[in-house]
């Protein structure tokens, strides 16, 4: 029975990708939310008494329960709407391989994509590079056994882990260009560079993941900022 | 349920995260096969069954491995679902859950290794950071029996193999649990007088001879 949809609010920030994924959930369920954008520079009072242990977004906010986390939301999300359909898979297995694959994903794939930007020597920029490669060789053979010849991570629709990776998918781009190198490759990872249009042009995906130009612009004005602090 | 379920773990005696699978299938009343794992020397076994990581705990249940310590629990939860439930149905209740065991997943190792590694004021900051965290999770105790209210669930399953390495900690960083988080030790205590989990820890003298070793080992005095 799925309660009454104005009471969900989203405590974010756009181009957060931890945030992204909480709405992409939000979507597929067709859940309205209000968000509430976040300045990360200067956390608001409810983010603060909401999330008093990590202090961060993105926070759900049902009813007046906050839940924090975005994997927990993501789960949260999936048992509350239980009408809409699922995106954790049904059999324990299958979901014990989504759950190890997100945290994969999270804890080593992902903040090594991260360390890229920062760092500044070409020795350790190619070890990086050469970890995110292996990675993403390992994430195109996990997709190619988790789809079962359909288009998702979630077989023939969006599920878990097609979230947790796709919501990364401009953060990606920009990390491309930044470092002028292809992470995902038509070659290589082949199946990979389909399900990453299939995703992005998903309708529950369109509009909420942002475009690489968007968040490049935002780094772009981050930057000049930090700059004009600095020769102050 | 036709036929018979074969369940081995992958394990390694005072590993914490190993010891949280072997409360969770002692908590369901699951015959297993427990192999002991030389971390110098992997079984061909553990590189096959988790290539990525080569960690123990690994469970494999008919054949197909399970690995990653929460994932494990949760698995075993989901599949022997009918008895003893780690989880309550209510899903806050649920995500609640998740939340504490994600914290713990990604500070109680990190903190505790601190306090044994370190000397000096560095161990001062350790020691810090580590009783400032298990503070925290005394809060979110609070007056229950267990985080799981009146019953023993997910939290406590993830959280009390800690509890035997509470010794090591306080020998090696020179203070006491009892005098810092007592609400703590009284929870560790009323979890081990639980079949499951006085089988399934270590003594507490025992990981203190092994964190001893480890210390050699690495060159710390």
């Amino acid at each position: 029975m799925a309660p009454p949809p104005s009471d969900v609010k989203l405590l974010g920030y756009r181009p957060s990708p931890f945030v992204n994924r909480v709405q992409f959930a939000l979507n597929l369920k067709s859940v309205d939310y209000e968000f509430i954008p976040e300045n990360v520079m200067a956390k608001s009072e409810l983010l603060l008494k909401s999330n008093p242990v990590y202090k961060k977004i993105p926070v759900l906010i049902h009813g007046d329960k906050p839940i924090c986390e975005s994997l927990v939301i993501v789960q949260y999300i999936d048992e509350t709407w239980s009408d809409g359909p699922s995106i954790l898979p049904s059999h324990p297995y299958d979901r014990s391989t989504a759950r190890f694959w997100a945290a994969y994903i999270d804890d080593k794939w992902y903040p090594a994509l991260r360390s890229l930007a920062d760092a500044t020597e070409e020795s350790s920029k190619a070890a990086i590079l050469e970890k995110i490669l292996e990675g993403v060789i390992l994430l195109e053979d996990a997709f190619v056994k988790c789809s079962n010849g359909n288009g998702f991570f979630g077989g023939d629709k969006l599920g878990y882990l097609d979230l947790v990776l796709g919501c990364y998918l401009g953060w990606l781009k920009v990390s491309e260009v930044n470092s002028d190198v292809k992470i995902l490759d038509e070659t290589k990872t082949p199946a990979l560079v389909g399900w990453a249009e299939r995703f992005k042009s998903h309708e529950a995906v369109k509009g909420t993941l942002p475009e690489a130009d968007e968040l490049l612009q935002l780094l772009r004005n981050m930057q000049a900022a930090a700059n004009v602090e600095a020769s102050k | 349920m036709a036929g018979v379920d074969k369940v081995v773990l992958l394990d390694f005696k005072v590993s914490m995260f190993g010891m949280r699978c072997r409360v969770a299938l002692a908590e369901k009343g699951i015959q297993y096969e427990y192999r002991e794992e030389d971390l110098r020397n992997k079984s061909p076994l553990l590189l096959e069954m988790n290539p990525i990581h080569k960690k123990i705990p690994v469970l494999i249940h008919n054949g197909k491995p399970v690995c990653e310590s929460a994932i494990i629990v949760q698995y075993i939860d989901e599949v022997w679902h009918d008895k003893n439930p780690f989880l309550p149905s209510d899903p806050y209740q649920r995500a609640q859950a998740r939340f504490w065991v994600d914290l713990i997943d990604k500070k109680a190792y990190d903190a505790g290794r601190r306090v044994w590694t370190k000397k000096g004021e560095e161990q001062e900051k350790a020691k810090k950071e580590f009783l400032e965290l298990y503070k925290t999770l005394e809060g979110e105790l609070g007056d229950k029996p267990y985080f799981g209210g009146e019953k023993f669930g997910l939290v406590d399953v993830a959280l009390i193999p800690f509890y035997c390495w509470f010794y090591a900690y306080e020998t090696c960083g020179n203070f006491k649990m009892e005098a810092e988080c007592s609400k703590l030790v009284a929870w560790g205590k009323r979890c081990m007088e639980r079949e499951s989990v006085a089988k399934s820890l270590v003594d507490p003298k025992e990981v203190y001879e092994f964190v001893l070793h480890m210390k050699k080992v690495f060159g710390i005095e």
